[in-house]
Parts: structure tokens; C-alpha cells; sequence
């Protein structure tokens, strides 16, 4: 995996940097102007925000349970890339949702689920950080219950949004709008690959330098 | 009475991060004897109890008893009696019902007549109604201590018992563990005091910053043999 | 398994005797609860009448508020003299400590909502008698979702500094079901004319959420609390 890293990096890098170019290629949707374009990068950053919840939960499953250490390592590095692609999310959607409904914020679904969400990683995060000794376990033991509430918070937000109906957010795309979207797709999740790697590699070594501290004396 | 009659310590280390709580302890002991671990604060005595008692994992090596490692953590804790340094007492309830309520959890038949007897042994047989939180030290010690012997153990934990005695609460304390160690305990003890642990242990144990620095088993001169393992 | 809860019933009875006796957290937890509904009353409250359906969230808010205390506390009462440590050493089955805490908790969260669900119902004219057996059916299986988590993790931040503020913010984000179905149920209860398909849908809701979580937190009870 790690030495896939370099090779994602620089070409994530790439592709992000031709993206404004390729965003700009893309029409203009009808009613929207060009605020619809943070669309391109919100769609891949909401999808990498759950993909990093449910590797976060089951990494900390792993360590729980089976007390694989390197499994750790991967947990912190999903939480803290949840908590960095839910902020895009969570930025990136309003400034779109201004222009499409007129209000910053409403309490549709997915973006109540999203904020919550948000806040168990935030919540993780301040206890990895503020917990002491131990953290690591009272962590995972918290990353595990945020992750199984997803359903949950997924039904109950749902029927709790229908008994007041909104409108969708995903329109039907048309391709020359697809192409752009994609090629962001691809561009967000070989980031968030690297990145993914690169945190947890940083987590492994911090453990191996202190296991090689800890046995420097032992014959 | 079981095969915990063996408590087998073996290259002990636990970490709090980079921090060696404990490094590479080792030491073996059989029934009938009264180990002590002396050294200053610090020095890793109440975190070697707690992984002996099965509270703390250590980060390496491993603890046996009696012939089988913790292969299930109830049955061992079940042979384990420990005296902690807070007691483990609540001060809202009476000494009866501190009593009652880990007789029950720790399983005993007959539990009001156990109590009975615990709290005789104790001397505190008419305070037995009495709060927690209305005793002096000496009288929560001597309940503490009973809690901890209620179930019969084979192996007994105790951090830093002779705190804050006076000298009739001492002897009464060196003359419950004899009586253990009699009937064929296995005790462990952490201790500042070295005059009353002098003549009491049947070994000693030094540690230092978590290491082991000497063992030995002479009977007398305690706090000599102390100074001279600390210097070492 | 009824080593389990003869075990999960003597730390029960335990919690139950000292609390009896000096009543400090059932009190404190109910005067704490009748506040949050106060303070909600005058935020809310305009030309001396309240909204509509503001009677089920602010119920819900004064349980969650009021629980997250009540949690905290008797905790508390566990790290004073290291007593969480005499309950780990006994050979009994660690989660069944977990299960004597949680129905403790339990029983007292009820109680103080003996008190609070008439209070909202006289200030905010809520017509709790209605529809008694599915109100309670709601009350019970959404206290006992909160306090499941919130046993857990109280539990778990028991050693950790600040585990006051730590508590409210790790809790509140994972309950989020639990309050979306406790006052939406109620309110549907409340209503006008009550929406009784609807309560049952998040009593079916609540219940299901314990039965997951309550047994999430059994397994994870002891790897979460041993050292």
C-alpha cells in the first residue's frame, strides 16, 4: 500500500489541479448559475465522509475485540479524515443549498444525519485527545456506537423529515455534467487513499518508536 | 483452598505510554509465604499488585497461578482477596452491609452468618450497624480486611495496609496475616513500613523507578539490606 | 445466566439502599430536571401562552439533561474509595455489573419523571392521560435507550479528567435517535388528536434501538473497561 502513496498523491494533486478547468467545461445548470459547480465537490466529499465512518468503525471493532494494534492506527486515521471530509461536506452544502432552497440549512435527512455524524467524530476526536491513558480503548468503544447508529439515524431522521416533505437533492445528471463529477470522484478518493494511508502509516511508527523505546533495554 | 497456591511472576512489564510503570519483573512463590514489596513511591508496587489482582493487563510477559495462566479471569478472582490502599468500602452504607454485599457477589453460602463472623474477627461486632463513614481508619482497615478474606481466598493482595495504624490495629493486622499465612496463603503485601514488615515477610522484594533491583530472604535487618538495595 | 442477574440485582440493591438513604442524586437529578422545564417555559412562553407541541421536546430535553447528571454522579459515588475496582476484581461477570448500574439508573430516571411528565402536562396543557399505556411504553423504552449509552460511557469516563463535559459531549450525538423518537412519539400523542400509528411506529423504533445498543454495550463493557 505505501508505496502506492506517492503515485496517488501526485496524481490526486494533478487532477485537482485541472479540475477548476474541467468544472468550467462542464453547463450551467438551468436555475442554479454557477454556485451548482461546489456540487462536484461536494458529492465525492460526502461519500468518502461515510466511507471513513464505516472504516473507522470497523478498524475499531478490530481493536476492541481483537486487540490488533495496527487496527488503531487506521481508526485514528479515518476518524480524523471523517471529521476533515465532513467539514467539507458540511461547508460545501450549504453554500450550494443557499441558492437551491434559498435557506442555509434545513433539517432534511441526510444533512441532520451528516451533522451528527459529524459529532461523533468531533466527539471521538476530543477523546482521543483529552481521555488520558486509555483513550484509545474508550474511544474505540465510542467510535463503535456512532457507527452502529448510522441505520438508525437514518430511519429516524428520515420518517422524522416525511411528515414534513422536501425536495431531493441529487438531481439527474446529464453527462457532459458527469464527466466532471467523476473525474472529481476519482481525484477525492485517491486523496483520501493517500491521505488515509499516510495517517495510519504516521500512527504505526508512532507505536513502533515506542515499542523500540521501551525495549532499548531488554537484553 | 485451590491451585492458586502458586503465584509465578514472569517478565513483567507494563507501559502508561512511554512511561515504564514496570520492566522485566520476575519473581516465584509458593503457599505459606509472606512477600514483600518495598521501595519508594513511585517505584511500581500498587501497579505490580494490580496486575497480579488481574485489574491491569501487563504489556509483556505473564503472571501464573498456580499451573494455568489467566485462562478465565472469573475463577482466578475468585481465589484473589485484595486490600487496596482506598479500602473499597462505601462510606453510605454500614459495615454489615459493605459486607453482605460482596459476600454476594463473591458467592458465599450463608452469608449472614459469614458476616457475623467477619465482623467478630474484626472486634467491631457491636458497630456492625454502624456507617462506614463514622469509623476511624483503623476500624475501616480491619473491615477492608475481612471484606477482602471473606471468600476464603488463597492469595492476598494488600497495598500499603499498615498506613495510618496505631500500634494496636498494626498487631492485630500482623496477627490476622500470620494466621493466613498458617492456614497456607499466599500473601503479597506493598509496604513503606520496614520496622513492622521486619520479621513479618518471608522474603523481600526491592523495586526501583520498575525494576527489580534484589530480592532476598533473610528474616531481620530489613531496613539495612533496603538501603543497600536502593543504593544499588 | 441467573448468576448474571442475581449479580446485576445485588449492585441494584446496592445503589438502591444508598440512595434511599440520603436521596442526594434522586433529589438533586429532580430539581435539576423541574428547572430545564422552567427555563424552557419563560424561554418559550409568549403573551402567557407557549406554542404548540413544545410540550414533548421540552420533556425530552429536561430527561436528557437531567439523566446526563444523574449518570455522572453515581459514578462518582463508585471512584471515591476505588469501589469501581472492588467490582471488577469479584469473580462475577463484569457486564452484569454493567446491567445492576444501567436498571438502577434506570428506576431513578423514572421516578423523576413521575414528577416531571405531570409538571409539562399542567404548564403546557399537554393531555398525558390520553393515551397512559403508550406514553409510558415511549418513556420507558426511550430512558432506557439514553441510559444504556449513558451507563456505558459514564462508566468508561470514570478515570478520565474531564469527564463532566466529555459525558454530555459524547453522548448526545449517539442518542440523536433516541430523542428524534421520543419526541416525535410523544408529540404524536399530544397531538390534538393523537396519532396513535405513528406513536407505535417509535415505540417500535425506541425498542429496537435498546435491544441493538443495550447488547452493544454488554459485549463491549469489558474489553472498554479493563486496562
Amino acid at each position: 500500500m505505501r508505496t502506492l502513496t506517492t503515485p496517488f498523491i501526485a496524481l490526486s494533486a494533478g487532477m485537482l489541479f485541472v479540475a477548476p478547468w474541467i468544472i468550467n467545461g462542464a453547463p450551467y445548470e438551468s436555475t442554479m448559475g454557477l454556485v451548482q459547480k461546489v456540487f462536484y465537490f461536494h458529492f465525492p466529499s460526502a461519500i468518502l465522509f461515510l466511507a471513513a465512518a464505516i472504516v473507522c468503525g470497523i478498524n475499531s471493532a478490530r481493536f476492541l475485540f481483537w486487540r490488533n494494534q495496527r487496527a488503531d492506527g487506521w481508526a485514528v486515521a479515518a476518524a480524523e479524515l471523517g471529521f476533515l471530509f465532513g467539514a467539507l461536506t458540511l461547508v460545501t452544502g450549504p453554500l450550494w443549498a443557499r441558492k437551491a432552497w434559498g435557506v442555509w440549512w434545513v433539517w432534511d435527512t441526510r444533512l441532520t444525519m451528516s451533522l451528527v455524524l459529524f459529532l461523533i467524530f468531533a466527539g471521538y476526536m476530543m477523546l482521543r485527545k483529552y481521555g488520558g491513558p486509555g483513550s484509545d480503548r474508550l474511544g474505540a468503544g465510542m467510535a463503535l456506537f456512532g457507527m452502529a447508529n448510522v441505520p438508525f439515524i437514518y430511519v429516524s431522521v428520515n420518517v422524522w423529515r416525511t411528515l414534513h416533505p422536501m425536495t431531493s437533492v441529487v438531481p439527474t445528471l446529464p453527462t457532459d455534467m458527469g464527466i466532471p463529477l467523476w473525474f472529481c470522484f476519482a481525484a477525492f478518493t485517491m486523496l483520501f487513499i493517500a491521505l488515509l494511508n499516510l495517517r495510519a502509516s504516521l500512527e504505526h511508527q508512532r507505536a513502533r518508536v515506542e515499542a523500540l523505546y521501551l525495549a532499548e533495554d531488554q537484553a | 483452598m485451590s491451585d492458586v497456591a502458586r503465584l509465578s511472576v514472569v517478565d513483567v512489564s507494563r507501559y502508561y505510554g512511554r512511561r515504564k510503570a514496570l520492566s522485566q519483573v520476575s519473581f516465584s512463590c509458593g503457599a505459606g509465604e509472606i512477600i514483600g514489596l518495598l521501595g519508594p513511591n513511585g517505584a511500581g508496587k500498587s501497579t505490580l499488585l494490580n496486575v497480579i489482582a488481574t485489574l491491569v493487563r501487563p504489556s509483556r510477559g505473564v503472571i501464573q497461578y498456580g499451573d494455568r495462566q489467566l485462562a478465565c479471569g472469573a475463577d482466578v478472582r475468585a481465589e484473589i482477596g485484595m486490600l487496596g490502599h482506598d479500602l473499597f468500602l462505601y462510606p453510605e452504607l454500614t459495615a454489615r452491609e459493605n459486607l453482605s454485599f460482596f459476600a454476594h457477589l463473591y458467592r458465599v453460602g450463608d452469608v449472614p452468618g459469614l458476616v457475623s463472623r467477619a465482623l467478630d474477627r474484626a472486634g467491631l461486632a457491636d458497630r456492625g450497624d454502624d456507617f462506614i463513614a463514622g469509623f476511624s481508619r483503623g476500624m475501616r482497615q480491619r473491615v477492608a480486611l475481612e471484606r477482602a478474606l471473606l471468600h476464603d481466598p488463597t492469595l492476598i493482595l494488600l497495598d500499603e495496609p499498615f498506613t495510618g495504624l496505631d500500634q494496636a490495629s498494626t498487631a492485630a493486622l500482623v496477627d490476622r496475616l500470620q494466621e493466613r499465612q498458617r492456614a497456607g496463603c499466599l500473601i503479597v503485601l506493598a509496604t513503606h513500613d520496614l520496622d513492622v514488615a521486619d520479621g513479618l515477610l518471608t522474603r523481600a522484594i526491592y523495586l526501583k523507578d520498575g525494576r527489580m533491583v534484589g530480592s532476598d530472604t533473610d528474616t531481620y535487618g530489613l531496613s539495612e539490606r533496603y538501603r543497600r538495595a536502593m543504593l544499588a | 445466566m441467573i448468576g448474571f442477574f442475581r449479580v446485576a440485582w445485588q449492585v441494584m440493591r446496592k445503589d438502591m439502599t444508598i440512595e434511599i438513604r440520603s436521596r442526594e442524586v434522586l433529589l438533586t437529578t429532580l430539581l435539576f430536571a423541574v428547572s430545564v422545564v422552567l427555563i424552557f417555559a419563560f424561554a418559550l412562553v409568549r403573551e402567557g401562552r407557549a406554542p404548540d407541541d413544545v410540550a414533548a421536546g421540552i420533556l425530552w430535553v429536561a430527561i436528557s439533561f437531567s439523566g446526563t447528571l444523574a449518570m455522572g454522579r453515581t459514578f462518582e459515588r463508585e471512584r471515591y474509595n476505588d469501589t469501581l475496582r472492588a467490582l471488577m476484581l469479584a469473580p462475577a461477570d463484569r457486564p452484569a455489573i454493567y446491567m445492576g448500574k444501567l436498571l438502577g439508573l434506570l428506576l431513578l430516571l423514572m421516578l423523576v419523571e413521575v414528577i416531571v411528565v405531570p409538571l409539562v402536562a399542567l404548564l403546557f396543557l399537554a393531555p398525558i392521560f390520553t393515551h397512559p399505556g403508550m406514553l409510558l411504553a415511549l418513556l420507558v423504552a426511550g430512558t432506557l435507550g439514553f441510559t444504556a449509552v449513558g451507563t456505558l460511557f459514564a462508566a468508561m469516563l470514570v478515570r478520565v479528567r474531564s469527564r463532566d463535559t466529555m459525558l454530555p459531549i459524547l453522548l448526545y450525538p449517539i442518542t440523536v435517535p433516541v430523542m428524534i423518537g421520543g419526541v416525535r412519539g410523544t408529540a404524536a400523542l399530544f397531538q390534538a388528536t393523537p396519532d396513535e400509528p405513528v406513536a407505535r411506529f417509535w415505540i417500535g423504533l425506541l425498542l429496537a434501538w435498546d435491544a441493538v445498543f443495550v447488547t452493544l454495550a454488554l459485549w463491549t463493557f469489558e474489553p472498554v473497561m479493563t486496562e
